[in-house]
């Protein structure tokens, strides 16, 4: 190694360290954290008022039948059942893929799974639309080919439905960061544990489960904060009953253009957002940095 | 680790070995694989059917609904505004493909090489957006474009900042749907650029520079193209992502929609078959533009 004949590299490209950090300031501050901030803001005013209140954030106890707080509630219920079904769905595949497979079957597997990934998100809710719904082919299946029911039946528009396309869509934000911290687990601490003399439950849950732990968090946060704030699947999916918070959030800014209350509701979904992803970390010991920084 | 015990393979591939596992195993794999792919291969087949209607039976062969040479079905190739949204999505796409590379280059170096104070709240911050919900990123930015437009006719008076453009770019339209888009895919290609970087063998560079490079030289014939195999995918990753945005794009859009705000409206109001090509050409497209950046850094990048 030689590093000698250099005068301290730093010194000399000062203007340019200046100049790599201006785009990364102006993107952070000027189209992140500024708008944000303006929205906070916002949510303080009555429309057209000048004098800080709470009256935004308190009218979610005064509306009609506390409709904002049915809302919100039913949709954190939902997105928390959606992370962890999706989570069912996805751990053995990501622990075969991992583990069991190896080689050029694997690469094969890789692909197969990771390309549906690439494919844009309202073509995978078109798809189930276009399974569900009275014309669509299952009830073909059912009605004309299998002759198991007398008359089509509509399978869309209810929360069953939903949660079927929501899990489908967010399938493969869990599975890959699981495999991928399942891949880096060293398949001799398996072999160790059973030579130990570990049973397979032991092993999963002393050895593969905590491995996988950081995956599992990052898929789980993903999937979460991605279904909570998703305004697609609820409206195009989901039935008249199966309102979703982003519905109320854009009904605010766009039918009621009260983009102060709007901006209110903003507000509260960020904040019981980040409150749950930062109970998710907690919970599992991981780090933001950690999770999604790598 | 104690490597009392060579560790053999064979014994390993098979963890959980009961006979019954085996098959188990492989139905839930079978079962997996017609989840992700059975929705997706009827929309491909229903967008060949000689039928009005997106669905089964089979009434034959056809390329109507891409292109119809009689009209009676409006071909995505027969329909202008199909093909305008295309051309805006494409626009935009790109756009934000550039931006991601350019900043998200340089804050990647940023963060490797200089730490600096307030370096990791600012990595805190970009992480954060892609965590933030999209339709708040593009709420906030509409409402500060409005607020800038309101401040700065204050100060300068509206003719002149009518005259200089400024009212129009910061109103809903392409140039706010790049700067949406962007604010929060910029992070996604940070972080795979970054995370290439971090594996450079910086020593080459300092090679570079024993050898008569200066610095700027040494970055831009070493470690560019050390970086290739990750500014190729964080750019197929900013590509797409922007191509599919929804829900950032849906309050910053002007009077030209992009192909996914044209097509959620389409799927609201009439379902035709010409959603399903639409459906074929972004598969098509987003497929294989996906497994060339995933071949392209396999190749690339033996140490990964």
């Amino acid at each position: 190694m030689s590093r000698s004949p250099i005068v301290s590299p730093l010194r000399r490209v000062n203007w340019g360290v200046v100049l790599t950090a201006l785009p990364l300031l102006v993107w952070i501050v000027g189209l992140v954290l500024w708008p944000q901030l303006g929205l906070l803001l916002q949510s303080f005013y009555k429309v057209g008022g000048d004098t800080v209140t709470l009256a935004n954030y308190l009218s979610i106890f005064q509306d009609s039948d506390l409709i904002f707080l049915r809302v919100f509630g039913k949709t954190l219920l939902y997105t928390l059942a959606i992370a962890a079904l999706t989570l069912i769905v996805a751990y053995p595949m990501a622990f075969i893929l991992a583990k069991v497979l190896k080689g050029r079957q694997k690469l094969v597997f890789i692909l197969l799974l990771a390309t549906p990934f690439w494919v844009n998100e309202l073509i995978r809710v078109y798809a189930w639309i276009g399974l569900l719904r009275e014309t669509g082919v299952v009830n073909y299946l059912l009605v004309d080919v299998l002759r198991v029911l007398p008359a089509p039946i509509e399978f869309l528009y209810n929360d069953i439905a939903m949660l079927v396309v929501f899990v489908y869509s967010f399938l493969l934000l869990m599975l890959l960061p699981i495999y991928s911290s399942l891949d880096g687990l060293d398949d001799t601490l398996i072999q160790a544990a059973q030579n130990l003399g570990a049973d397979r439950i032991s092993v999963f849950r002393y050895v593969v489960w905590p491995a996988s732990l950081p995956g599992v968090t990052s898929g789980l946060i993903l999937v979460f904060t991605l279904s909570f704030s998703n305004y697609l699947i609820p409206t195009l999916v989901g039935g008249k009953s199966s309102l979703w918070v982003t519905q109320l959030i854009y009904n605010r800014f766009v039918v009621a253009t009260n983009w102060n209350l709007g901006a209110a509701y903003s507000f509260i979904l960020l904040a019981i957002a980040s409150l749950v992803v930062w109970g998710l970390l907690k919970l599992t010991g991981q780090s933001l940095k950690k999770v999604l920084g790598s | 680790m104690n490597p009392i015990s060579s560790p053999s393979p064979a014994r390993l591939a098979t963890p959980f070995a009961l006979p019954w596992a085996k098959l188990l195993r492989w139905i839930y794999v079978a079962l997996f694989l017609l989840y992700l792919y059975l929705p997706l291969g009827i929309v491909a087949l229903l967008a060949f059917n000689d039928s009005d209607l997106p669905a089964l039976p089979w009434r034959g062969f056809t390329l109507d609904w891409f292109f119809d040479p009689t009209g009676d079905r409006k071909g995505i190739f027969n329909d202008p505004q199909m093909l305008g949204a295309m051309g805006t999505s494409l626009l935009v796409a790109l756009g934000v493909t550039a931006l991601c590379l350019v900043v998200g280059t340089t804050a990647a170096f940023l963060f490797e090489r200089y730490p600096f104070p307030g370096s990791a709240a600012l990595y805190f911050a970009m992480v954060a957006t892609i965590v933030i919900p999209g339709v708040i990123l593009g709420v906030a930015l509409l409402s500060t474009g409005n607020l800038v437009i309101t401040v700065l006719r204050d100060w300068l008076g509206r003719p002149f900042v009518s005259a200089i453009g400024l009212s129009s770019l910061l109103r809903p339209g392409l140039f706010l749907v790049i700067l949406g888009q962007f604010s929060f895919i910029g992070a996604l290609a940070t972080i795979i650029i970054a995370g290439r970087l971090r594996r450079f063998p910086i020593e080459q560079e300092r090679a570079a520079m024993d050898l008569g490079a200066t610095r700027f030289q040494a970055i831009l014939r070493v470690t560019v193209p050390y970086l290739m195999p990750a500014l190729v995918s964080a750019g197929v990753v900013s590509f797409l992502s922007s191509f599919e945005n929804f829900n950032t794009t849906l309050f910053l859009i002007g009077n030209q929609p992009t192909l996914p705000i044209l097509f959620f409206s389409r799927l609201r109001f009439e379902i035709t078959p010409q959603i399903n090509a639409v459906s074929v050409l972004l598969m098509v497209g987003a497929m294989s533009l996906g497994l060339l950046s995933l071949l392209l850094g396999r190749r690339n990048s033996p140490e990964g």
